[in-house]
């Protein structure tokens, strides 16, 4: 093999890979329809990911996998534990934080951000994860 | 060898930058680490969140200051004439740094976005391309004034081009979490098992011509079939990243197929570096660079090729995804590749860019610090698997809770823990070397 014949091999397979990928990419995006229940990402919904982000929870929880392994998966909270403990928690943690060890911090939420939140867990809990996590625990 | 363009000289504040951020990266680390033993360390002044937010985004900073001070060493010497603007390159280095240290620094009082590893606040994000599109001007044009183009600039060049590229989905934010991490991983994953390679392949490639006098045809013969296997298995590779995330089934067909392949670029790395060394036409004096070298193939090949296809697959993936085996995985693999590449373009080209302490320091000390900071990671990482192990059969297999499972992953905290500390020890004797060179014994090489 020559460098010249190496180089036209890079070439070709990034263009081939390249335009499979944008392929599935779009084939994704008309399962997402299906999948995530877009119609139900309501104002509430996305302020609920604001305040999610607003706090950085993924750099101590996952969300369905992804996040910093510290603290508890979060994408099928609802299923676990239910709306009143899951508010009772987001009530306590705007109050004086929550738990004994690895204690979440206090973090300022107002009552439409806890109400934005479970509706955002329970949007996330609707997403079609092909029956991630392996069991109810996360 | 001294350093042949004025011009290259601008690399140096970049590797200082570097290190003293790579320095701090580790501080935050040791903190964060000891907070999975006591997590009232610190709390709440620094909470987790924060404290990890600002190791990784240290991590991050000080690799891309590392790569743009390695490419203005590198860029003259391959296109045979001087960088276009040297003050373009001073205004963008201290940009950069005034942004990194904002975004550190706010961060410490909360001000930060919240998707993970970019939370740069926009803001930031702005400074950021800014800073990149002055540098790759920089560096296209110095391509186009210079007397030669070689393969090594032109893959570097697409590294950094697609650096740039990738990054601009950080701005975007769908409310559509399924959508938003779809996209996310178009920064995350085409960095790090995309374009990113591209760099450190250009770097390897670079540095073994230089430390071995191999044939420029052969090396770069080489670097085009690792950057064709890094593509071809990079970016449908994505997919292994789409398995559980509100993504269609195929995806677990293709990214584990594709994903599988992507220790082919690694491996390709490992078996060019020790050919090169072996049919090497000089004994380098600076042996140091020569093993951090060889210690970047090698080191990636372990933690970005074995541990990633370790957990890659489906069935298996479907058990260790979001455990410690991921977090054992990413140690290992950005230490391994992309740490270690910019500690051997530094090893090899400060040495050449001081004229008071002759060509070679401080080989003793570099050494032990290569060692000892690669057998520590190698053991942070074999710490992290192990308590990866645990979680997977206590929590995914046998259904035990969260917290109630973390109890029992303490001893391996505490190992990972005592490893993150003799790997201080050795970036300290690497730090000290690095800022005080006249001050260690220095080889008499001719």
């Amino acid at each position: 093999m020559t460098k010249m014949s190496a180089r036209n091999m890079f070439i070709v397979a990034t263009v081939v890979v390249t335009a499979v990928f944008l392929y599935l990419t779009y084939l994704s995006h008309v399962a997402f329809t299906a999948m995530t229940n877009p119609e139900d990402i309501t104002p509430q919904v996305a302020h609920g990911k604001e305040v999610w982000e607003k706090h950085a929870c993924i750099n101590c929880h996952t969300l369905l996998g992804e996040g910093a392994y510290y603290a508890p998966e979060l994408g099928n909270v609802i299923d676990r534990r239910g709306e009143a403990f899951l508010r009772t928690v987001l009530e306590t943690t705007a109050v004086e934080g929550w738990g004994g060890t690895r204690r979440m911090p206090r973090f300022d939420l107002s009552e439409a951000d806890i109400d934005a939140l479970v509706e955002f867990f329970k949007w996330m809990d609707r997403v079609d994860t092909h029956n991630w996590p392996p069991n109810k625990e996360g | 060898m001294k350093y042949q363009y004025e011009s290259q000289r601008l690399s140096y504040p970049y590797f200082v930058a570097a290190m003293l951020l790579f320095g701090a990266q580790i501080i935050f680390g040791l903190l964060i680490g000891a907070q999975y033993l006591w997590p009232d360390l610190l709390f709440p002044a620094i909470p987790f969140n924060i404290g990890r937010m600002i190791h990784i985004n240290l991590l991050v900073v000080w690799l891309i200051f590392g790569f743009m001070g390695a490419a203005y060493y590198l860029l003259p010497e391959e296109v045979e004439g001087e960088i276009y603007s040297p003050k373009l390159a001073m205004v963008q280095f201290w940009l950069f740094l005034a942004g990194g240290a904002a975004a550190i620094v706010g961060y410490l009082f909360r001000w930060h976005d919240g998707r993970e590893f970019l939370e740069q606040p926009t803001l930031i994000k702005i400074g950021i391309v800014i800073v990149v599109l002055m540098f790759i001007y920089n560096m296209i044009m110095t391509m186009i004034k210079g007397r030669r183009r070689t393969s090594i600039s032109i893959v570097l060049l697409i590294g950094f081009l697609g650096l740039a590229v990738f990054y601009l989905f950080a701005f975007y934010k769908p409310a559509n979490m399924t959508v938003d991490k779809y996209y996310w991983w178009w920064v995350v994953h085409l960095w790090v098992e995309g374009v990113w390679e591209l760099i450190m392949a250009a770097f390897l490639s670079f540095l073994l011509i230089k430390l071995t006098g191999i044939d420029r045809e052969v090396a770069e013969k080489w670097l085009y079939v690792i950057v064709g296997l890094t593509f071809l298995t990079g970016i449908i590779g994505t997919g292994h990243h789409y398995y559980w995330i509100g993504t269609p089934a195929f995806w677990q067909t293709w990214g584990a197929w594709f994903s599988a392949i992507e220790v082919l670029p690694f491996a390709a790395m490992v078996a060019f570096s020790f050919k090169m060394v072996g049919k090497r036409a000089r004994q380098h004096p600076n042996r140091a660079a020569v093993l951090w070298t060889v210690g970047a193939a090698v080191l990636s090949f372990l933690g970005a090729g074995a541990w990633g296809f370790m957990h890659t697959l489906p069935k298996v993936n479907f058990y260790t995804h979001g455990t410690q085996i991921t977090a054992s995985h990413g140690h290992l693999a950005f230490y391994g590749a992309y740490a270690v590449i910019v500690l051997a373009m530094a090893s090899y080209a400060v040495p050449n860019l001081r004229k008071a302490t002759g060509i070679i320091t401080h080989q003793k000390q570099e050494v032990f610090a290569f060692w000892t900071m690669a057998v520590s990671m190698v053991f942070i990482a074999l710490a992290l698997t192990g308590a990866g192990i645990v979680q997977v059969y206590l929590q995914r297999v046998l259904g035990i809770s969260y917290m109630e499972t973390q109890a029992y992953m303490g001893l391996f905290y505490g190992i990972r823990l005592f490893f993150g500390v003799t790997f201080a020890i050795g970036l300290v004797v690497y730090l000290y070397d690095f800022f005080f060179p006249g001050r260690s014994k220095s080889l008499n090489v001719a």
